[in-house]
């Protein structure tokens, strides 16, 4: 699997740190109820099919990345910079 | 047809043709008291239990391949009771128990071996972890020893002593630890269920679950609609798509996890080794073939094949650790589909819908709780109450902070 950061190129998937679903982006206030922090830190969707998830560029340019990618095929339709994108 | 001994020497003498099929290949009925969704090993051993244990036999197991064609026949078929928190220990000791008598309760050789496993460790820290874990597994009625490195070398003595990354401290042995067949545990209960009534209906995929006023009406399949009064949810790695179907979002994250087999060789392997600070696990099978495996590849995946880093990695650690097998040719690689938990224990548990029961989240650890995964759900489905050894793996506990973190590494996806 390879990914191609938008800053650094084609790069090898040793290279990334995967993170997990989107869903992180969204985190909840501190005062918000612990149901909220249920559903962003173990509730997903998990689907079958195209995800949206978080990579770091580890190895690279050291950006988080949301990289849009295919579970069952592993295909890879798009990467952006997280700092770039509206979440 | 009971199995026997004899059985085979007279139909090996008389051509084999006194075989029968091992199980019906029924259709569905219109209605059944309860469903199981999901024939993997799970599903299998909870329709036997339901009707052993329950007097149930009007039920029907729905898969949507072919028995056995999902993570029960893709594991590498550790089994062990070598837990350490309460919660999980009292539930794998439980299943131990199971898997020792199982082979006369289901007449079937499931080839369960205890030929003893042996987790290795390469520090001072690392060992006083392993006396605490050996000290639970010995009050939890198991059994542990501590081996100390000349210990470990009289056990296993092709294994790289000299090498500096991580030397060998010691190992703890358990020695009730050890394999077994995995397809075979799948045909054994699928046979005990079937002669117990219970309808196995492969090719059946479930497509929707029926809800009425809260209450569990039945589900859709492929092979048209089935009325049941209880359902249970079975489906390892699939569990989100259907508890999708019931309106459910779980906290489950489904991740593949690959294994490799070799060329068969002579015996040389004579125990379960895990090389945990390798993420490397190796035995050998009654075949010959090195069956071993490391971690996940750690990202989301539905794909039941990895990707090459894992493959690379997993191969330096065998060598790492033994490098006679540097030889050997790898046959075969494949993936299965883990249903990940957050903090890497399992859900046995009812749902927000009545009669609607989830039994999931069994990580890459699912293969030695068979017996008493199946035993606990058929009693929770049959009563409606959580069995005793069960009783931790509640589907809310992350929202109420009652979790069973075994590795102590967190409770958040992609730690386990
Ligand atoms: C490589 C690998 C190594 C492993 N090693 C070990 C080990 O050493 N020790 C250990 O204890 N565990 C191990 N495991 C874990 C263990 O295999 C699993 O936890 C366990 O098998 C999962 O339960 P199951 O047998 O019921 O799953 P499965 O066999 O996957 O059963 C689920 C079934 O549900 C069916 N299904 C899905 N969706 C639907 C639907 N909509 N309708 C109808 N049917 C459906 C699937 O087709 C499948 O047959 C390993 C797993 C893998 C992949
Ligand atoms: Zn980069």
């Amino acid at each position: 699997m390879r990914l191609t950061c938008p800053l650094c190129g084609s790069r090898d998937r040793r290279e990334f740190h995967y993170y997990g679903a989107a869903d992180y982006l969204h985190r909840p206030a501190a005062e918000d109820a612990p149901d909220a922090w249920d559903i962003y830190l173990h509730l997903r969707d998990n689907p079958a099919g195209v995800v949206r998830d978080l990579w770091y560029h580890e190895l690279g340019c050291a950006q988080w990345l949301i990289v849009t990618r295919n579970t069952v095929t592993h295909e890879i339709s798009g990467v952006a910079l997280v700092a770039e994108s509206a979440k | 047809m009971r199995y026997s001994g004899l059985k085979v020497i007279w139909e090996g003498l008389t051509g084999n043709t006194g075989w029968a099929p091992a199980w019906r290949d029924p259709a569905p009925k219109a209605e059944y008291d309860a469903i199981i969704i999901g024939g993997g090993g799970h599903g299998l051993s909870t329709a036997y239990y339901l009707a052993k244990n329950h007097g149930m036999t009007n039920i029907a197991v729905l898969e949507k391949g072919y028995i056995g064609s999902g993570n029960i026949g893709r594991n590498t078929t550790i089994v062990r009771a070598n837990y350490f928190l309460p919660g999980n220990s009292e539930f794998y000791s439980h299943s131990l128990k199971l898997w020792e008598g199982l082979e006369s309760d289901l007449n079937y050789n499931v080839m369960h071996s205890q030929r003893g496993l042996i987790n290795l460790f390469h520090s001072d820290g690392q060992r006083d972890a392993f006396v605490r874990r050996g000290n639970a597994m010995i009050n939890q009625g198991d059994d542990a020893i501590l081996l100390d490195r000349d210990g470990v070398r009289e056990h296993l003595p092709y294994l790289d002593f000299e090498q500096t990354r991580f030397p060998i401290y010691g190992g703890l042995l358990h020695p009730r630890g050890g394999s077994a067949r995995h397809d075979a545990v799948a045909w054994g209960y699928a046979r005990g269920a079937d002669q117990r009534g219970v309808d196995l209906i492969q090719n059946c995929e479930v497509t929707g679950i029926d809800i009425e006023n809260g209450v569990v009406r039945g589900v859709q399949t492929t092979r048209g609609a089935i009325r049941a009064k209880k359902v249970g949810i079975i489906v390892a790695g699939r569990s989100s798509q259907v508890a999708a179907m019931a309106g459910m979002r779980l906290p489950i994250e489904s991740h593949v996890l690959q294994a490799f087999v070799t060329e068969g060789l002579k015996p040389v392997i004579n125990h379960v080794i895990s090389f945990g600070m390798g993420h490397f696990y190796i035995s050998q099978s009654d075949k010959g073939g090195l069956v071993f495996g490391g971690d996940l590849d750690f990202y989301a995946s539905y794909a039941s094949r990895g990707n090459l880093p894992m493959v690379e990695h997993v191969m330096e650690a065998g060598m790492t650790l033994m490098p006679m097998i540097g030889r050997a040719k790898v046959l075969r690689s494949w993936g299965g589909i883990m249903d990940m938990s957050p903090d890497g224990s399992p859900i046995i548990d009812k749902t927000h819908v009545e009669g609607l029961f989830l039994d999931c989240g069994w990580n890459y650890g699912g293969f030695k709780a068979v017996p008493a995964s199946g035993w606990c759900m058929a009693h929770l489905m049959a009563t409606g109450e959580s069995h005793e050894v069960a009783r931790k793996f509640r589907l809310n506990r992350f929202a109420t902070g009652h979790l069973l973190d075994e590795e102590g590494t967190g409770s958040q996806h992609n730690l386990h």
